[in-house]
């Protein structure tokens, strides 16, 4: 095969923008992806096999097949995972990643999301630390991200954000009924409600129609293509520049390195079950937290005994995600009219300055739920099967509304990727063993953030309320992964520098939430999106042809 | 012997199933997975969990059907698990009452249900999530039966369709 500029490893959120902006540069890339390219008519409003409820698999992959995790129980020790288990904390493979089904909230992380410890201090035991950048150095990529991806929102009732130059490029979906019950309720409280920003078409956009307002969102595939992801914006730009190759179904093994200890490619498993490789002048790996991790430590070698980047032992350590706390609220009036996406209206009153604890994150109203996401979801005292249960389905379907956040989940050097030393996937490389947990603080500040949820619907004429907050023994980071290849100044404490650059070999770069050395309170695609672009924008200006300035 | 679907219900009927013959399987193939006998007695288990009422109750959405497909697919790890608790449902329904689970009546069936709860909870547990999954979920995979429990809640159905215009009932087996 021919040799290439640059190798991507990952057609998500960061890699399809790595990508579009190395090939509109002039490089030539090949963007490998382990999953398939896939549109709504593989999905088909399934509401048992989807990203998000997955009882008869994931629709956008991994499949179950040969792709298990382990995780370790403080109690019950490791147990293997399938990606269709809650507890795999998988995120999607496919083109697009995560972005091709995700609810698509596209946040700004505040200022205060970079310096967590300059804000806070660390507490004992927890690895909270700043970010080596600043809000003020992402916000032109923001903005970036929001033009090019497509971004509708309006929020100027939000006092809590951070400077921005331009406004967002779409105004906001019109409000659904949930928001017309929660805007007034949260003023009454003293509380800055506003309409939540979303990847999503409102009007007319990047030659695209707008959202059509069906039930079938989150989870799914847009049917109309008015959900914005890499895979309907920037990996298309990247094709059509004809310098960028995507090969799908092609799983990567490791990186390869030189006796010099500079990588020199990847070699990974094609769509027939081929071993190949494909050399580069440089590498990036755009895998997400979990797999990036897992390809960096199985990427051994004489040079590089411990993993690639793992000189100091940092490779896969601060996983963390969001801890999702809330309320739900049951009414004696109907709050459900049917009008996707149904998140409408959040606030961010609550993401910082909670005395005694550190960070805190959004509220917002909840996706639309499907009636088989309601079973579990009852007033406190419903029986959990028999008639009981099912006419407080009848009674209660339409007339609930969820008020939940990502709380940001305080990081610890414990909550860890490693290999797991026995267990393997059907190419029979070791997979990743998650073990360990977030700072006790995540789940403090968890139980007061769904306390605020429960105000809120109380305020809003709930008549009844039931807090969910549950306390997980083991990091639980699932689709917002990120931390396991933190960005630092110092290279004992950090795995690539400020332009996710390696420490360690400086032709492999890690871009995408595995970078992120705290993950806000908020969704964290944006967030992805603004760092590809800053740090594509790095090694375009650094890459000299065949080397890197340094 | 072998029962066709439409055999089942009429058995299901002299049993004391309660099962709607409106509701009858629209196709006639034996069950992928599931024996006669252990149909019939998880049709009793089902209709506990979801019982009729001016809707049908869960083995009258094809409940069964949903849960036999998917322990020939996607749900094979959890044979064992169904037949042992299949077994276990009739020993303790013979132990309490001295009949099989699918003779009793429906509050005794409710009383085997609970027994179930506080023995097997691996078994109730699956049996609940799948009875759920098979009456709210989607009618593709076989329950659900004509949207029943989705006309139940008031929601519109069919729903919007959009571009795509693709039959949202139809599509890869799962």
């Amino acid at each position: 095969m021919k040799r290439v500029n640059a190798i991507v490893v990952g057609a998500g959120a960061a890699g399809g923008i790595v990508a579009k902006e190395l090939s509109a540069a002039g490089l030539s890339v090949v963007l490998l992806e382990r999953g398939k390219w896939y549109t709504a008519n593989d999905c088909r409003k399934d509401d048992l096999r989807n990203q998000r409820t997955t009882v008869l698999g994931n629709a956008f992959g991994p499949e179950d097949d040969g792709n298990p995790r382990v995780v370790v129980d403080p109690d019950g020790g490791p147990q293997i995972f399938l990606p269709s288990d809650g507890g795999y904390q998988n995120n999607a493979a496919c083109v697009g990643g995560g972005t091709l089904s995700y609810g698509a909230m596209a946040w700004r992380y505040m200022p205060e999301d970079f310096r967590m410890r300059s804000t806070y201090g660390a507490p004992a035991g927890s690895s909270l630390e700043d970010w080596p950048i600043s809000y003020d150095d992402l916000e032109p990529y923001y903005e970036k991200a929001e033009y090019e991806i497509g971004i509708s929102g309006d929020d100027s009732g939000n006092p809590f954000h951070g400077p921005r130059r331009r406004p967002l490029p779409m105004p906001p979906l019109p409000p659904n009924r949930e928001f017309q019950i929660l805007e007034p309720a949260a003023k009454r409280l003293g509380l800055h409600p506003f309409p939540i920003p979303m990847a999503r078409n409102s009007v007319p956009y990047n030659g695209r129609g707008p959202c059509m307002r069906c039930r079938w969102c989150c989870g799914f595939a847009c049917e109309v293509n008015a959900k914005n992801g890499s895979q309907n914006t920037v990996i298309p730009v990247a094709l059509a520049t004809g310098n960028c190759e995507l090969r799908t179904e092609c799983v990567a093994k490791e990186i390869l390195t030189d006796d010099r200890g500079h990588a020199r490619g990847v070699a990974y498993y094609d769509a027939d079950g081929r071993l190949q490789e494909q050399l580069s002048d440089f590498v990036v790996v755009s895998a997400c937290a979990i797999e990036s991790s897992r390809l960096l430590l199985n990427s051994r070698s004489r040079l590089f005994p411990n993993g690639l980047g793992n000189r100091h032992d940092q490779v896969g350590r601060n996983l963390q995600g969001h801890h999702y706390t809330g309320a739900i609220g049951f009414f004696d009036f109907d709050t459900y009219d049917d009008v996707g996406p149904g998140a409408s209206i959040a606030i961010c009153d609550y993401n910082h300055g909670t005395p005694g604890l550190c960070g805190g994150g959004l509220l917002a109203n909840e996706f639309i739920r499907l009636p088989i996401q309601m079973v579990d979801r009852m007033p406190g005292n419903t029986p959990r099967w028999g008639l009981k249960h099912k006419q407080a389905m009848r009674n209660f379907y339409k007339r609930n509304i969820v008020v939940m956040g990502p709380t940001q989940q305080i990081p610890s050097a414990d909550a860890r990727v490693t290999l797991d030393p026995t267990v393997r996937d059907k190419w029979g490389m070791p997979v990743a063993r998650i073990s360990g947990n977030v700072h006790p603080q995540t789940y403090e500040i968890g139980f007061v953030q769904a306390q605020r949820a429960e105000a809120w619907l109380k305020e809003a004429g709930a008549a009844s309320t039931v807090i969910s907050a549950a306390v997980s023994r083991t990091v639980y980071s699932g689709q917002h992964q990120a931390g396991t290849c933190r960005m630092g100044n110092d290279p004992q404490g950090s795995v690539v520098n400020r332009n996710c650059q390696l420490h360690d070999v400086d032709n492999v770069f890690v871009i995408d939430s595995s970078v992120h050395v705290t993950n806000g309170g908020f969704n964290p695609a944006l967030t992805i999106m603004a760092i590809a672009y800053f740090a594509s924008a790095a090694l375009v200006r650094d890459w000299k042809g065949t080397g890197f300035r340094s | 012997m072998r029962l066709t679907r439409r055999q089942f219900v009429a058995a299901g009927a002299i049993g004391g199933v309660a099962l709607a013959v409106g509701c009858t399987a629209r196709n006639h193939k034996d069950w992928d997975f599931l024996s006669d006998g252990q149909a019939l007695a998880l049709a009793a288990l089902c209709d506990r969990i979801v019982p009729a009422d001016d809707f049908p109750s869960a083995s009258q959405a094809g409940v069964v059907s949903y849960i036999d497909r998917q322990l020939a697919r996607t749900y094979k790890r959890h044979r064992n698990t169904y037949r042992d608790g299949l077994e276990q449902a009739d020993a303790i329904s013979r132990e309490r009452f001295g009949r099989d689970l699918t003779a009793l009546s429906a509050p005794q069936q409710v009383e085997i249900v609970g027994a179930i709860e506080r023995q097997n909870r691996k078994f109730f547990e699956l049996v609940r999530s799948h009875t759920l999954e098979g009456y709210y979920g989607s009618p593709r995979h076989g329950g659900n039966r004509d949207a029943v429990s989705w006309r139940m809640l008031g929601l519109a159905e069919p729903p919007v369709l959009g571009r795509a215009q693709y039959d949202p009932r139809r599509g890869p087996a799962s």
